[in-house]
């Protein structure tokens, strides 16, 4: 179709886009420049400190007097554990369920569950609080944790169900031919193919979570239950904020989700692309 | 066989059946119930009628905030919208590096809604952070765009344009399932990119920007992070949403009853506004498997 102006239209293109991206990601190489400044280079939008302070990062690291870090790190990767097993075991069953076993009320049962991807966190917020607080549960990771377990977040079954569509139904028969049970069928045949979809079922889970904010700071009270999100909190209400050693620990909070996108870019982009659209 | 389905079914949904009951549709009609009572966690709730109600629309605050959480929403979704479908549209051809291209513009969105950016946004729009120095360079004076009234809540906005990206994503999945044809039968009737904008690419894509559409409202109806840390609602109320009007209500106050009042007006107002849109799509979301 384009032959004669390829070259020139395509290095606009290309001018544009490289100037985009620049633009779009000069936030986040300044906030790496920034985590090594000190206060009088804090307000300038160069990036690289002339002398850069690596101390930021480890006064940063003990900010609090009786806690460091490690130990909100620790916090939120021990909770990400059980929300990411959670959710994978939970969307796998529900999904093969609704995709795969014909039983009375699915089709009612699975509307409900679409439609519950549409209802503000908001209106069941008190209420689950009050129950909750009534258990004693209040200040644990247990009200962080089971909503994983139970069902994992309606989008996440909503994704797996796409994605169980997709694999042909004679799998299903001639397994069912073999002598395997329904539960055969989900753990020897469907569970196997589906891992790209609860890949990213595991990554969308550990990052929305990692920034679930609000659930964080609702049903933990320790200092030492913190997770890094709240630690952050409590740093940058402090007085008098040190910018340098607030941003070095900012950095390192985002470290965790920038590593896994790195690693599992591929199914995530086109992940959430095709199996959650498609249908 | 069929009895042993049902069975079956309902013990593979079992997990996300206990979780409905439990954690969504019980706790919708208790707040509900709360949204007429004066709970305070401490004493046991008693009935006050629409005193709540009553209460919240002589609120000036609930005014506020609806008004802060509508300029949101109508501000920052069309944005986003109109940004990432422009970005989709340029990455769409078959351009050599258009992985790095959507990494870069995808990054932002990875990362955005955590306490971490926040912090970054606090820093970078203070009357000492370096926007303003960049500013200064083409010869515009700085302010606080935070500590400014005017400008605090743009400030929000664009944290939540600046993360286009997932958007862009859906939409790129979206023109590429627009089959080649319809654009090379038009290129042969001398259509013009303007018009093959508007007769194939929107109305092929509609399904999608009405599926982002939705989503973009749902969610932006519901900012809360951004606000409680960058801004605090302030200054003068400027940044303060209805979601952190409801937060400081029912978690500050323990005014149970009067935040369980304000959960369900917000439940009411985006499930009119879903209804709107559901309305709507009918004259500008068109599905292929109708037009077969």
């Amino acid at each position: 179709m384009l032959q004669s102006k390829p070259l020139f239209k395509s290095t606009i293109t290309h001018i544009v886009m490289i100037a985009a991206s620049l633009l779009m990601l000069y936030p986040v190489f300044w906030w790496i420049g920034a985590s090594l400044k000190d206060a009088s280079e804090m307000g300038l939008a160069t990036i690289w400190p002339k002398q850069p302070i690596w101390d930021n990062y480890i006064k940063g690291w003990h900010f609090s007097r009786d806690y460091t870090f490690a130990t909100f790190f620790k916090n939120t990767l021990w909770m990400e554990l059980w929300n990411v097993i959670g959710a994978i075991i939970s969307s796998s069953l529900v999904a093969f369920g609704f995709a795969r076993v014909k039983f009375a009320g699915s089709k009612l049962w699975f509307s409900i569950l679409l439609l519950t991807m549409m209802l503000p966190g908001q209106v069941t917020l008190i209420p689950q609080y009050i129950l909750y607080n009534r258990l004693e549960l209040v200040d644990s990771y247990i009200p962080l944790v089971l909503p994983h377990f139970l069902g994992g977040g309606a989008f996440f079954v909503f994704l797996v169900v796409q994605f169980i569509r997709g694999i042909p139904r004679e799998l299903d028969e001639a397994a069912t031919i073999d002598g395997n049970s329904t539960f055969g069928i989900y753990y020897r045949i469907i569970l196997p193919l589906i891992v790209p979809a609860l890949v990213n079922v595991a990554i969308f889970t550990f990052i929305w979570s990692w920034d679930d904010f609000m659930s964080q700071i609702l049903y933990l009270n320790s200092i030492h239950k913190y997770t890094v999100g709240l630690a952050l909190r409590m740093f940058v209400d402090q007085f008098d904020i040190q910018w340098g050693q607030l941003l070095a620990m900012s950095l390192l909070s985002v470290l965790p989700s920038a590593v896994i996108f790195m690693f599992a870019q591929k199914y995530f982009v086109e992940g959430i692309a095709t199996t959650g659209i498609k249908g | 066989m069929n009895k042993n389905n049902n069975i079956a079914g309902y013990l593979f949904i079992s997990p996300w059946l206990l979780g409905f009951l439990l954690l969504s549709l019980w706790p919708i009609l208790q707040s509900f119930y709360l949204s007429f009572t004066d709970y305070s966690l401490l004493e046991a709730p008693q009935w006050v009628g629409l005193d709540n109600y009553r209460g919240i629309f002589g609120d000036s605050l609930f005014y506020k905030s609806l008004a802060v959480t509508f300029t949101f929403v109508f501000v920052s979704v069309p944005l986003k919208l109109a940004f990432s479908l422009l970005v989709a549209m340029l990455l769409n051809g078959n351009l050599r590096g258009m992985n790095l291209y959507r990494t870069a513009f995808y990054f932002p969105s990875l990362i955005g809604g955590s306490i971490a950016v926040s912090v970054l946004w606090r820093n970078m729009f203070g009357m000492d952070g370096y926007v303003n120095k960049l500013l200064s360079w083409i010869g515009i004076e700085g302010i606080g765009w935070i500590s400014h009234p005017d400008t605090a809540l743009s400030t929000l906005i664009l944290l939540n344009v600046w993360q286009f990206g997932s958007t862009m994503v859906i939409f790129l999945a979206g023109l590429k399932q627009i089959p080649r044809e319809l654009y090379e039968s038009a290129n042969v009737d001398g259509a013009n990119a303007f018009r093959r904008f508007f007769s194939i690419t929107l109305p092929m894509l509609s399904p999608v920007m009405f599926f982002n559409l939705i989503l973009g409202m749902i969610n932006s109806f519901q900012m809360f992070t951004s606000a409680f840390i960058i801004t605090k609602g302030g200054p003068a109320n400027a940044t303060y949403t209805y979601a952190l009007f409801l937060y400081e209500k029912a978690f500050d106050q323990f005014q149970m009853g009067y935040a369980s009042a304000l959960a369900w007006i917000l439940l009411i107002i985006i499930a009119v506004f879903t209804l709107i849109n559901f309305m709507f799509s009918k004259h500008w979301v068109f599905y292929e498997s109708e037009g077969r």
